[in-house]
């Protein structure tokens, strides 16, 4: 135990500021709206889905949990479950064999909720496109507010695609809908 | 050159490796399987494929690794009715890869005992071949009702637990069915090809530099052992011998990739055991290590720094200067993170013993790479066949006997300092001249690529067209003989020591599910 204090005292804190939103991926532009920082509190549920990717992805979603970015800091964390998720974070292209499964999570999520889709596969397809065994990007299986592109994309850019889509939800009052009670 | 007495000429290809490939008899394809399984031998891939476009019918071919090194055997089907002999009599392994063949090509494996589909489930239906000629792969399906027959386990208090295709933490998908009696595990099923994507015959019609890029996306996490193989295979194709700058700075990559994977794994590995600070600071250290390969080599991953006919990138003085600091950290730091692993009583009882894969199962059922040489299959191409700049650099395979969880850590402890050592030879040592020769790829041609990559050996077979064009490229993963021992090695454990046992493993979806 000494061993393991010590060795952890000697590292200190490599924690770095997080990076500003990602631009110009989103859906149209909305102004930022203290209210709904407010009303998320700034903290996020994120449940991550592999729909089909070649794991790159994942590597870099997993690098967001070490200390450099600590998003668990930002009030950010991933859960085990969609029913516990404020945000599905997908990675593609999505397979045939994923499509079914990844629609379900999608509607197991409690609205309102809000997709991220991470890498060039799960923004157009990539590199495997579409055929008999690929449905493409997310968005031809469920809606998706944020891409972030790169093969993969590096762990703080995924973090600015997270938070762009945090930042860019309408104001709630507009969407009085997405508040439906019990199962959806 | 003719191997085990039979009357067939193998010709070696351009490779680095020792690689020979033949066309095969009806007769010779199970001699030779027969003659592998009694020189201890492996099977390392067996894979189908149209060739009716060039009048051929249909062909099913097996890899082996031999103590002569690798054999390609090609046999020739008939184009009416598709058949050959089933080896899974003589390697276990082979059933999945069959059942594979049968799904992708439409070719049946005679008398094989499982017949169910492997990597179809209800996308498109069971009389479509998407590798078949005619097939543009383009073609769409209404999803079908998939019924997949799982074996049942029955008894007093047995029940099973479904788990996936999607996963509590952020992994690939599959789905695991466990038999169970309260928490112990009687049996585990996997199914898996949830992430197939359709790459083989994504690779059909491609030009062999746009293949690179697609071979370097089989699995992400060893993008530089697909990218080395493919490059490999394309190479041998062309005839081309790569410079001796660039097989150097090859190595160097795939070094990197392998210590990086052994960092991320040891981290994840003491988290599945509870112990949070081993995952804070190994994701530390893997970060430090990722930021300089973009930095270096303009990748975190370090994808497509592998190019047939070299590498993309040349390293600079400065650059090496710091790769070289780099090592001598992280060795010092992992040194002390061992020493807190092995002090560390509650976690080392998480470990010893857990998820067992004895030697003499991994023998029968043909375990490979890391995990093969945890549970004392002492096969390491880097060892075994050591091709330039590895014949320098006196690699043996590390192993172990014991097969448990602690055994793939100790494992992998031991590889990242050998790899350490590696990178720090491979830095001293960097030869000048030029990273890339050109390379114009022949018509009609055949090439192989076989290299270690971190979880194993990863193969590449590769066939061109009349245009140059990509034919046929088969990319094969250690995941497909690794994934059937997991099922043997939960036997009896816990269920919670499921993550514990898969993590120590740590297979592959997508290098399998294509």
């Amino acid at each position: 135990m000494w061993h393991i204090l010590k060795y952890i005292a000697r590292r200190g804190r490599v924690t770095e500021p997080a990076p500003e939103p990602l631009e110009g991926t989103h859906r149209p532009a909305h102004p930022v709206h203290d209210e709904i920082l407010a009303i998320l509190g700034r903290a996020l549920a994120i449940r991550q889905v592999d729909a089909g990717s070649c794991n790159g992805c994942e590597l870099e979603i997993n690098a967001l949990n070490n200390p450099y970015y600590n998003i668990e800091g930002l009030g950010i964390r991933f859960v085990a479950s969609p029913r516990h998720a404020d945000m599905l974070l997908v990675t593609g292209p999505v397979s045939r064999h994923m499509e079914l499964a990844l629609r379900r999570t999608y509607d197991a999520t409690p609205a309102p909720k809000l997709v991220v889709a991470v890498g060039d596969c799960g923004g157009t397809g990539g590199i495997f496109g579409e055929s008999y065994a690929s449905c493409g990007r997310v968005s031809n299986v469920i809606p998706v507010d944020v891409t972030v592109p790169g093969c993969p994309p590096p762990p703080a850019e995924i973090l600015a695609g997270i938070l762009a889509a945090v930042r860019a939800r309408p104001p709630i009052e507009a969407e009085p809908a997405t508040f439906e009670p019990g199962f959806n | 050159m003719e191997f085990f007495g039979l009357d067939c000429r193998f010709e070696r290809f351009d490779a680095p490796l020792p690689i020979h490939g033949a066309r095969v008899l009806a007769g010779q394809w199970s001699a030779l399987a027969l003659a592998v399984a009694e020189a201890k031998g492996r099977l390392v891939s067996l894979w189908g494929s149209d060739e009716r476009a060039t009048g051929d019918g249909f062909a099913v071919s097996a890899a082996y690794a031999t103590a002569d090194g690798l054999l390609w055997a090609k046999l020739g089907l008939d184009a009416a009715k598709p058949a050959y002999p089933d080896i899974s009599r003589f390697f276990p392994a082979a059933v999945r890869m069959q059942r594979a063949a049968r799904d992708l090509v439409g070719i049946e494996a005679e008398d094989a005992a499982d017949d169910r589909p492997w990597l179809r489930h209800g996308a498109w239906p069971a009389d479509y071949f998407p590798l078949r000629f005619g097939n543009t792969g383009q073609e769409r399906f209404q999803a079908q009702a998939d019924a997949y027959p799982f074996v049942p386990v029955e008894g007093d208090g047995v029940h099973e637990i479904p788990v996936g295709p999607v996963h509590a933490g952020t992994i690939e998908p599959g789905h695991f069915r466990f038999s169970v009696v309260g928490e112990k595990v009687l049996r585990l099923e996997e199914r898996l090809g949830y992430t197939h994507k359709g790459i083989e015959r994504r690779f059909m019609g491609m030009d062999t530099d746009e293949g690179a890029r697609l071979a370097g996306r089989v699995s992400g996490d060893s993008t530089v052992a697909y990218a080395w193989a493919y490059a490999m295979a394309v190479e041998s194709l062309a005839g081309v011998k790569v410079p001796e700058r660039a097989a150097w700075l090859r190595a160097l990559l795939l070094e990197r990739e392998r210590v990086a994977n052994h960092l991320g794994d040891l981290g994840a590995l003491g988290n599945d055991a509870a112990f949070g600070f081993a995952l804070a600071q190994f994701s530390r250290l893997r970060e430090d290590w990722l930021r300089l390969n973009r930095e270096c080599f303009g990748h975190r991953l370090l994808m497509d720094c592998v190019r047939p006919g070299g590498v993309a990138r040349d390293l600079d003085a400065d650059g090496c200067a710091q790769l070289r600091r780099q090592v001598a950290d992280i060795a010092r730091e992992v040194a002390e993170l061992k020493d807190i692993y092995e002090e560390h009583a509650g976690l080392q009882d998480r470990l010893v013993t857990t998820g067992r894969a004895t030697p003499e199962l991994a023998q029968r059922l043909g375990l490979t790479g890391l995990a093969g040489r945890a549970s004392g299959q002492a096969a390491d191409l880097r060892a075994d066949f050591p091709w330039p700049p590895y014949d320098g650099l006196a690699v043996t395979a590390c192993t172990h006997r014991n097969g448990d969880v602690a055994a793939r850590v100790a494992m992998r402890f031991d590889e990242c300092f050998a790899s350490l050592r590696m990178i720090d030879a491979l830095l001293a040592g960097l030869p000048g001249g030029s990273a890339r020769e050109p390379v114009l790829v022949m018509r009609d041609g055949a090439g192989a690529g076989w290299v270690e990559g971190w979880r194993g050996e990863v193969f590449v077979a590769l066939e061109t067209n009349a245009q140059g064009r990509i034919a046929r490229c088969h990319c094969h993963d250690p995941s497909w003989q690794n994934w059937p021992v997991l099922e043997h090695a939960i036997i009896g454990n816990i269920v919670p020591d499921f993550p514990l046992i898969n993590k120590s493993f740590n297979l592959s979806y997508s290098g399998q599910d294509l």
